[in-house]
């Protein structure tokens, strides 16, 4: 039980719960501590020490980010010698990074960079010691570069604690430690999932994305290309915080006129397949449910937990829905239905993909990607690349006037629209399911019990018929874990899941939260995010995804039905094993059938 | 029981098995026989003598004796004339030229009293000379409650370093209630230049279980580790030995003395990293984690080794614990001074006439310790300076040599009684180099976990490296002096709050010599 305390901070008397560290009391009160490894979504590591204070009763300064408060503690967080010991210290770890701000992605966002501002640091103060290392290129989706990492802890944090991945860790000692993966093999060969968190978390530019921009601008100014864009559900509500909009702001017509003074050819949206999405899993689920299946049905949009999902659990990949993500579902009918629509030739299609995840850059390049018989999306842009190709475009976003998507494969529900949150898909899934199963519409399509940031979410909805159906919503991994746990031993000991259908997402907050947000994206911003992506469902006509007039359509002319021979062909996928030491692919896990 | 005539005790430690101290005692054992001396002189392998001599050193008695660097060649002229004659062999004594003999005050020793004497390797050797007396009592006579309060009279300050007060660490973990607690054993001597607690494990293992035993009594603990270093291999034969031994006896195991009390004693072997001496980076590298240090508090007696209460003391001061268990706290406190109650061992390296190992009273002066018990400086030399505590230590001028050898009396002189490791250095002697060493050392040890230390002790590696070549100026040396300074007030655990304890003495005390080298 947290006891109150007084503590004086800087002379202030604070009252705060004695479970508090020195920091946080701060925060709460509005006194800012310089820090630099400290993020308050993540425990700290302590490793940098700029946070230090002087606390009543010790002889040497104490860490704010680890120290509890105490009865009568007094700290002052400003003196002479504080400000000298920090500035210092950020001298000696600017001595060991590699200094090229104006050129960096982390530019302006970087927290050293701030942090070494505000305390007046001199870069020249102290020799460089920096012994430069080569940079990890091997993965698809994230760039490591260990010459800018100041060895904060974050990103292995938020990969073993937060994602319980295990990519990450510390390598040699001394000055020679550094974030590496196991034996040094690269990002690559590692079981990292992709997922971006650490990319998220990292306060300079030593994690990245793998940038796509380059590649996109070519496509976009070759004549004889047309490229294709779709962006996902998140995108739009997390665009405009870049250009001083509040956090939040639902931006989707302002991100179609932006992409289309960048020069896109057709601007369509990965809400339509989200769509898409819940027809066929949403179909396969009933299948499932119908024939008495005692194996849960667990969505399969996030690729981060698709691969996580193949390195840890294979045993349960058949629990896995067998259909592709929207991006996928996406890419490979724009090289078949929409170029078969329009009259293009596939082969001068160029698909992008704006989405708010780093390990869509992985899942793009899948080999059983290919069902168009070209690679389906040929290149994946996150949010924060985006942000970059509007700021190169010379585009002022907070200005433009809003556009409309061009038509066809971009008319979106409100269904559609919520994937971008977590327990979006479960709820997407729930207001159709609840139609296959019964043949009548549910009235009250707001599921509060599956929205939220709750780690786990469960909630049982009585569907006529059929009786209860128990679903559990888990977003970030380690949650995944408790879910998939559960799953097994269930399994194992009664035959039964405790769940009939279940929804995970790789990243805390689902896709709002994901590896590709821009920067600041804290837990805070994702749940503001994930309530825009409420409200913008509140205010579209239609908020079911069986309702959208394109997907009907598109079974019509295309498709045929739901879980169709086509659309098991082109829709529906299948899963490998892993190595958890390299994650590469050691087997099948499930068969694609046809 | 037999009688011999004499007993040469053969010290087997690492450096005499170097010196092929096997194959010596097989021809001296023949030389005997072939003399029909074998009925009269025992041969007896034991641990350490208590002095440090180069190579195979013999001790014999009841003459008291000192030969170093003996050689299976010498032995046919030992056993003649010493031991068929009587007349000890001048050449092979320890101090040929006769002025000095080691202070062996083998009465005011209480942590290696039996060492060099007993067969380290005979649980009943250690029995008979007053072994498991002091765990009988605590186990069968006394409470918990009251071992503690005795170890906290006695006022037995830690051995490891920073002297905190060992009863009161046990004080905090004794009342917890838990499932399970641990006392852990730093035996990871990492300190350059000291090897007492190697002296101490290799002379008399027993000892240190006793200590384990009495503690883990103390504080309700059922699970003890020695987390040692790896290069310890006799110790650790020596140790696992003894556990067997213990345990054969029913002195270790479960229902002790049909007490109801279990113990086991494990040994974890380390895998040779400095920071590893620090507690918590030790119970992490017990757990199979890579050894970084952790955040204190919570301190490891309440959340420890698998986040249980634990106690980690090191070696020399579960040493102590028998002695005032069997023989009373007040016993222990005549010992010593007020404040620093007790004995400390100290390793005597560099340039003295005899390098090697010393129990003293606390509060010994450096001069006292250096002349009496390490034979002066070597033949020719001045005393220039003594590093003392190792790295993480001092370097104390010759102004400094009658400061009393204790925690409190070293702390007025913002100096640190450390491992006890003394380094001697004579006036030919470079300070900056030594700095150097000292820096290349943090650089080489430091985890890497904290920017400050991290990035502090490569900057430092380089401005002395810089300094050394005669390349550096006085600006240089002041940037070490803030560089240290920062990395004392914000570095995470010890090892970084360390440097600027050289780096400060060598500066202030031979300021004249960073002078002369940067004007180069």
């Amino acid at each position: 039980m947290a006891k109150i305390v007084n503590v004086f901070i800087d002379g202030h008397h604070l009252e705060v719960p004695d479970t508090m560290t020195i920091i946080e009391a701060a925060d709460k009160h509005g006194i800012h501590i310089p820090r630099l490894c400290y993020h308050p979504d993540l425990p700290p590591t302590a490793n940098c020490g700029v946070c230090v204070v002087e606390v009543s009763g010790n002889p040497t300064p104490k860490r704010a980010c680890c120290t509890p408060v105490a009865e009568g503690m007094k700290i002052v967080t400003n003196s002479k010698k504080l400000r000298s010991y920090r500035k210092t210290l950020v001298e000696m770890i600017l001595s060991n990074h590699d200094v090229v701000c104006p050129t960096c992605a982390a530019n302006n966002k970087c927290e050293l960079q701030t942090l070494s501002n505000n305390l007046g640091v001199d870069p020249d103060a102290l020799p460089c010691i920096l012994d430069k290392k080569e940079v990890d290129f091997t993965s698809p989706s994230i760039i490591r570069d260990v010459n800018k990492c100041i060895a904060c802890g974050r990103c292995i944090t938020v990969c073993n604690e937060v994602q319980t991945v295990y990519a990450l860790t510390f390598s040699e000692r001394g000055i020679d430690a550094h974030v590496d993966t196991a034996f040094a093999n690269g990002m690559a060969n590692s079981p990292c999932v992709n997922c971006g968190q650490c990319t998220v978390y990292c306060p300079t530019g030593a994690l990245r994305e793998k940038s796509e921009i380059d590649a996109v601008w070519e496509a976009i100014l070759d004549p004889d290309k047309h490229v294709v864009v779709q962006e996902a559900p998140a995108i739009r509500v997390s665009l405009g915080e870049e250009f001083g909009m509040p956090l939040g702001s639902i931006t989707a017509k302002k991100m179609y006129a932006a992409l289309r003074k960048i020069g896109f050819d057709a601007i369509m949206d990965t809400n339509f397949t989200a769509d898409l999405t819940i027809m066929e899993e949403g179909t396969e689920c009933v299948t499932k449910l119908k024939a008495g299946e005692k194996r849960p049905l667990i969505t399969s949009c996030s690729p981060g937990w698709i691969k996580f999902m193949e390195t840890y659990y294979p045993d349960l990949a058949d629990c896995v829905s067998t259909a592709k993500s929207p991006m996928s579902m996406f890419g490979v009918l724009a090289k078949t239905y929409y170029a078969q629509e329009r009259g293009i030739d596939p082969a001068k299609i160029v698909s992008v993909a704006v989405m708010p995840c780093t390990a869509k850059k992985f899942e793009a390049r899948r080999p059983e990607m290919r069902d168009s018989g070209f690679q389906d999306v040929d290149y994946v842009l996150t949010t924060r690349e985006f942000l970059r190709m509007i700021k190169e475009a010379g585009i002022d976003f907070a200005k433009i006037q809003d556009e409309d998507a061009d038509e066809g494969m971009s008319f979106y529900t409100g269904a559609g629209t919520i994937f971008g949150a977590t327990g979006g898909v479960m709820e997407a899934a729930i207001r159709s399911a609840y139609t296959l199963v019964t043949g009548q519409e549910l009235d009250n399509v707001d599921i509060q019990a599956v929205r939220g940031l709750e780690g786990v979410k469960e909630a049982t909805v009585n569907v006529p018929g059929f009786g209860d159906l128990r679903v559990a919503v888990a977003h970030g991994l380690s949650n995944a874990r408790k879910v998939m746990d559960r799953v097994r031993e269930g399994l194992k000991t009664t035959g039964e899941s405790p769940w009939h259908f279940i929804e995970i997402m790789a990243c805390p907050g689902g896709c709002v939260g994901g590896g590709g947000q821009p920067y600041g994206n804290d837990i805070a911003s994702r749940a503001r995010r994930g309530l825009a992506l409420y409200e913008e469902d509140r205010s579209l006509p239609v908020r079911k995804s069986h309702h959208n007039p394109e997907v009907v359509r598109i079974y019509e002319r295309f498709l045929g039905s739901p879980n169709s021979e086509l659309a098991h062909k082109l829709l529906h996928t299948h899963y490998f094993k892993r190595s958890v030491y390299t994650g590469q692919v050691t087997g099948e896990a499930t068969h694609k059938h046809h | 029981m037999k009688y011999y005539r004499s007993h040469i005790l053969v010290s087997i430690n690492e450096t005499s098995i170097a010196a092929g101290v096997q194959g010596f005692i097989q021809a001296l054992r023949s030389e005997l026989a072939k003399t029909e001396l074998s009925a009269e002189i025992n041969v007896l392998e034991t641990g350490p003598l208590g002095f440090f001599g180069r190579g195979i050193c013999l001790t014999v008695y009841p003459e008291n004796v000192n030969y170093e660097a003996v050689k299976v060649e010498d032995i046919p002229e030992l056993v003649s004339e010493h031991f068929l004659k009587g007349r000890p062999l001048k050449r092979l004594m320890l101090d040929s030229i006769g002025k000095f003999s080691p202070n062996f005050n083998y009465a005011n020793r209480i942590v290696l009293r039996n060492s060099g004497i007993i067969d380290p390797e005979n649980i009943d050797d250690y029995i008979g000379a007053g072994g498991y007396e002091a765990w009988e009592k605590a186990l069968t006579q006394m409470q918990p409650a009251e071992i503690v309060a005795e170890v906290k009279k006695s006022g037995l300050r830690g051995r490891g370093g920073a002297g905190f007060p060992a009863g009161v660490k046990w004080s905090f973990t004794a009342p917890l209630e838990a499932p399970q607690k641990y006392v852990v054993v730093n035996a990871d001597e990492g300190e350059p230049g000291t090897f007492k607690d190697r002296l101490i494990m290799e002379g008399d293992p027993h000892q240190l279980l006793e200590g384990i035993m009495i503690c883990a009594r103390a504080i309700g603990a059922t699970k003890a580790y020695i987390y040692i270093r790896g290069e310890y291999k006799l110790c650790i034969s020596r140790l696992e030995l003894a556990i067997k031994q213990a345990k054969e006896y029913g002195i270790l195991g479960t229902n002790i003395f049909d007490s109801g009390f279990d113990l086991d004693i494990m040994i974890k072997i380390g895998a040779g990293a400095y920071v590893c001496g620090e507690e918590t980076a030790l119970i992490e590298s017990l757990e199979g984690n890579r050894g970084n240090p952790r955040w204190k508090p919570p301190f490891p007696g309440v959340k420890g080794l698998w986040q249980a209460p634990t106690v980690v003391n090191n070696v020399e001061t579960l040493a102590n614990v028998p002695f005032i268990i069997a023989k009373g706290a007040d016993e222990y406190m005549k010992y010593g001074t007020p404040e620093c109650t007790g004995t400390k061992v100290y390793t005597i390296l560099g340039d003295v006439a005899h390098p090697g190992l010393c129990e003293v009273d606390m509060g010994t002066t450096l001069r006292t310790i250096i002349n009496d018990y390490a034979g002066g400086m070597k033949k020719g030399f001045r005393f220039k300076a003594a590093l003392v505590g190792g790295a993480a230590g001092v370097i104390l001028p010759d102004r400094m040599l009658d400061v009393k050898m204790d925690f409190s009396s070293l702390n007025q002189y913002a100096a640190v009684l450390g491992s006890g490791a003394i380094l001697v250095m004579n006036e030919h002697q470079s300070i900056v180099d030594m700095l150097w060493s000292i820096l290349r050392f943090f650089r080489h040890e430091s985890c890497g976990k904290c920017a400050p230390c991290k990035n502090g002790t490569q900057q430092l590696y380089k401005l002395i490296t810089k300094i050394k070549k005669g390349e550096g100026t006085m600006e240089d040396v002041d940037l070490m002096q803030t560089i240290a300074e920062t990395m004392l007030h914000t570095s995470f655990c010890a090892l970084g709050q360390s440097p600027i304890m050289a780096i400060r003495s060598a500066i202030e005390n031979f300021r004249d010599e960073f002078i002369d080298i940067t004007k180069k």
